[in-house]
């Protein structure tokens, strides 16, 4: 495959405060790949330089082999959805989408043709002339989209295009807009900063936290393989505990020794291990591996999630079978079921379900005060 | 986030330049002007003149121009506070109004707005005068004649007229910007139409309010057109001391007098600020 | 409660247009009189139509006011546009308040500040006639600029910032971004500030007043001065002609308003009939 994007170096700061980090990433052809991380990670500004909004302190754009740096937004081949869509609210429905086209001097007829192609791509034929305002979320974000593909872009930038929307129409669109990929063949670089997005989206997911690249790799590696304790925290659930690896294909944690399919460690290593909910078998007490008291039982639909108090340290498992509170239960884990990772600047900090319900009330109100602010944004821009 | 490579002085560099060389500058020369004589050497007598000159009125000798300022600054006072109260009621009912009948009320407001102020002033004289068209009326319908050309009242009524529309018109926008919603709330918490008005338009109108007073108050103290027009040219108010010695060619003193009128009105406005925003946000007791 | 806010809204109402009734009908009176009305009349219109001095006014004031609005609406629109961008908070709050200053400032200061300088650099080069037609243009573009800047900043500020990125995502310099989408977007504030701005100019009388020499003088200097003197009616049809002015200005731009959204509506209605 041939690389289209290479960034090599990147360090960014504003204001003294440092954001990017020393990123190196290649970019392939023909590629989905989705930057995901937390507000703040960094993920936006990477869009930025590599569209063309903002310059690098350090280190390297290159488009195609070749340096672009310099280059400015208006002259790289490479175009934005923008976050709240960007649609210029004095121009229909359109115009918007033939704004390239009209700056590039196309003919009318060719014009014409162009947007009409490019609105049936989108499914929006019959709202040519509609006022941009008058459009919904959904629409809007179509609306963008063909405006940015009707320029033929190498690479399509898509800034939590899906962000305003709500979880029905986010599904669709997350669909619909795999389907334009695979179309037109056009790289997607994409970024969000929901895990089941970047997932269900992306051949290639970079995981971003402070500034920094933690995990590159296909949605299986980065969710079965996790490189630390961020990666395996931000996507999905995870149990993460101390171990110490014994010998290759043994390691210790909790108080019992257990097989795994990890090696090349030092005899004797302090390791992260990671294990995930929906990966830990209940027996019967007598035949754990590990013995523990539940301590709440929550009913999801497709399974019970249930807490499980394993030596002071609790334990999240996703299960099909009923258990009731406070019983006595033993866990089993397979060896491909156990992920050792290396210590790194965030062992500790995750994976510890003993506050959940603490930090599943936070993370609701975090989301919704996102939620507000897309809001008050979409009040202010109808102003 | 803006990009470090975005012009900026180039578009704000003309207007910077400007600011500093017809705002700035200006204000440093009403001060150099006020402390200076005739021949541009330092002094304090402008500023002592002001404070220090006298003369006789009747068989009392006062403060010529304190009892000019304090002329200026109660006549302004009362004419804001006329101003409010006339103001404020419209601007609420304006605000409660259809669409429409808002729409008609702002262009109503502002014909007279958009009229020269002189010719506003001069119509009032015309109808005050002695023998004017109020008298006339009055004389008509059997009434002794008044008068009130040349009187406090009179200088009054033309700062009423003419500064009205400054008052309804920001208080207006604040309160017809006001979220329904919050008046839903108000009412669903149990208030009357009264305690709503209390409660929360009337906290949630003060920037209105603010600027209302500012825009009436500043004009009406340093005007010198309504009282020389109604007031007879008797009624000397600080506006009017100003220009005449602008006219009479005593640059350093009118300098002075306008410097004066300059630092009270910043103090004055400071505190109207101040109490306005304690009505605003510390208005409810706890 | 209704009634009771009725007849105080016509109350305030008849108080702010009573004077101007009585000089509309005053300025058709064939006599001098302002208390009595003994005849129609045009007398006082046509007298006012042959004082060259009043119609010189005028154009006086129509010739600054335009040319005082033109630059004050370029430079107070760079300027915002500028504030804008300004990233250090300190420089954005004194340039704000520098901007403040003119318009909380009575206008007799403002006025008075700047004949100062006038005369004071007019006497440094030795000139007595240092108050001319070029010191009232500087001193209503003065007073004219905050009032652009302030219609023109709350439209940049309520933009999305994207969408000048987004016009040079799609091929735009960054200068054909700002006059192809900046532009478009923040016109109505830099309409509303240039109206603004050329009624201040109009309207004023404190400032020009302070600030115009013996050559040039705008129509209510004018007005002041010839009502410092005799009363004559000729001033009522003055002011008629003003109002009726302003009275057309303010209903065409309150139709053309509503012609445009309904012609909008009409136009949309028709595409969509004609893709049907």
């Amino acid at each position: 495959m041939k690389k289209i994007i290479e960034l090599k170096n990147i360090s960014k700061s504003f204001d003294g405060e440092k954001v990017l980090d020393n990123i190196s990433l290649d970019i392939y052809d023909n590629e989905f790949l989705t930057l995901l991380g937390p507000s703040g990670c960094g993920k936006t500004t990477t869009l930025r330089i590599i569209g063309g909004f903002e310059q690098p302190d350090e280190g390297d754009v290159l488009f195609m082999g070749e340096r672009i740096n310099d280059v400015p937004a208006h002259k790289r081949n490479v175009n934005t959805v923008f976050q709240r869509y960007a649609l210029f609210p004095h121009l229909d429905v359109y115009e918007n989408v033939a704004f390239s086209l009209r700056e590039r001097k196309v003919a009318k007829d060719e014009v014409d043709r162009q947007v009409t192609e490019m609105l049936s791509l989108v499914m929006l034929s019959n709202f040519a002339h509609r006022k941009v305002t008058s459009l919904s979320g959904g629409q809007q974000q179509r609306v963008a989209i063909a405006r940015a593909l009707i320029a033929r872009p190498k690479v399509l930038l898509l800034d939590e295009p899906l962000g305003a929307l709500d979880l029905k129409l986010r599904k669709d669109m997350q669909q619909e807009l795999k389907k334009i990929q695979k179309a037109t063949g056009i790289t997607f670089i994409f970024v969000t900063h929901d895990q089941e997005e970047a997932l269900t989206m992306s051949d290639t997911v970079v995981v971003m936290s402070d500034g920094r690249i933690q995990q590159i790799g296909t949605p299986t590696d980065v969710y079965n393989e996790p490189q630390n304790a961020f990666v395996a925290d931000f996507i999905g659930e995870s149990n993460i505990v101390d171990g110490i690896m014994l010998e290759d294909f043994k390691v210790k944690f909790s108080g019992h020794t257990f097989e795994c399919v990890d090696k090349g460690f030092e005899r004797g290593e302090a390791v992260d291990v990671v294990v995930r909910p929906e990966d830990v078998d209940i027996v019967r007490e007598e035949d754990g591996m590990l013995r523990g008291v539940v301590t709440s039982v929550t009913f999801m639909g497709v399974h019970y999630e249930i807490i499980v108090d394993i030596g002071g340290f609790k334990w999240m498992i996703q299960t099909t079978d009923f258990v009731d509170v406070d019983e006595h239960i033993g866990l089993s884990i397979e060896p491909d079921a156990i992920q050792i990772m290396k210590k790194s600047e965030y062992s500790g900090m995750f994976g510890d379900y003993s506050t959940y319900s603490d930090e599943a009330e936070e993370l609701s109100e975090i989301e919704l005060g996102e939620l507000e602010e897309f809001e008050s944004a979409g009040v202010d821009d109808e102003d | 986030m803006k990009t470090k490579g975005k012009p900026v002085w180039g578009l704000l560099g003309p207007y910077t330049l400007w600011a500093a060389v017809f705002i700035v500058v200006p204000l440093i020369f009403v001060a150099y002007y006020a402390f200076t004589d005739n021949s541009f050497s330092f002094t304090f007598d402008n500023l002592l003149r002001f404070f220090n000159d006298r003369s006789q009125v009747g068989d009392t000798e006062v403060r010529t121009y304190m009892l000019i300022f304090w002329r200026s600054l109660k006549l302004a006072v009362i004419s804001t506070v006329i101003c409010f109260v006339l103001g404020y009621p419209l601007a609420y009912i304006m605000s409660r109004a259809s669409d429409r009948n808002q729409k008609i009320m702002m262009t109503l407001i502002m014909i007279p707005m958009w009229m020269n102020f002189l010719i506003r002033t001069y119509a009032w004289m015309t109808i005050l005068q002695d023998t004017g068209l109020l008298n006339g009326f009055l004389t008509r319908i059997g009434l002794e004649k008044i008068h009130i050309i040349g009187t406090e009242g009179a200088v009054v009524i033309g700062m009423v007229y003419d500064y009205l529309p400054y008052m309804v018109l920001p208080i207006y926008s604040v309160m017809a910007k006001l979220d329904v919603r919050l008046i839903e709330a108000a009412r669903d918490l149990g208030c009357n139409n009264f305690g709503v008005l209390r409660r929360v338009i009337f906290p949630l109108s003060m920037p209105g309010v603010l600027s209302g007073i500012n825009m009436v108050l500043i004009p009406s103290v340093s005007t010198f057109y309504i009282s020389q027009k109604l007031g007879n040219g008797k009624f000397f108010l600080i506006g009017d001391a100003i220009e005449g010695q602008y006219v009479a060619n005593n640059l350093h003193f009118a300098a002075a007098m306008a410097f004066i009128l300059m630092i009270i009105l910043i103090a004055m406005m400071a505190l109207i600020k101040k109490f306005t925003n304690d009505m605003a946000y510390g208005g409810e007791e706890v | 409660m209704k009634t009771a806010s009725r007849i105080f809204t016509a109350l305030v109402f008849i108080f702010l247009f009573a004077p101007i009734a009585i000089l509309i009908v005053f300025s058709f009176n064939d006599a001098k009189s302002l208390s009595v009305f003994s005849g129609f009349s045009f007398r006082w219109y046509s007298e006012l139509i042959h004082d060259d001095a009043t119609l010189e006014s005028v154009r006086n004031t129509l010739i600054l006011a335009v040319s005082a609005t033109v630059i004050s609406t370029v430079m107070g629109t760079a300027a915002a546009v500028g504030i804008n961008r300004l990233r250090s908070k300190w420089i954005k709050s004194a340039i704000n308040t520098v901007t403040d200053i003119p318009m909380t400032n009575p206008d007799i200061i403002t006025g008075i500040s700047l004949m100062l300088m006038f005369v004071f650099f007019g006497r440094m080069f030795g000139r007595s006639d240092s108050l001319s037609f070029t010191t009232m243009l500087l001193s209503h573009v003065t007073f004219c600029l905050p009032y652009v800047i302030l219609q023109v900043l709350p439209k940049l500020r309520q933009m999305d910032p994207s969408l000048p990125e987004a016009a040079q995502d799609l091929g735009c310099t960054p200068t054909r971004a700002f006059f192809k989408v900046t532009i478009p977007e923040i016109m109505p504030g830099v309409i509303t500030g240039a109206i603004m701005a050329f009624t201040m100019s109009l309207d004023d009388f404190v400032i020009s007043y302070f600030t115009s020499g013996a050559g040039f003088q705008t129509l209510p200097v004018r007005i002041y001065n010839m009502t410092k003197k005799t009363v004559t009616p000729k001033m009522y049809a003055l002011a008629t002609i003003i109002f009726f002015v302003i009275l057309t200005m303010l209903l065409i731009s309150n139709f053309s308003d509503e012609d445009a959204s309904e012609k909008r509506k009409i136009k949309r209605n028709n595409r969509k009939a004609a893709k049907k």
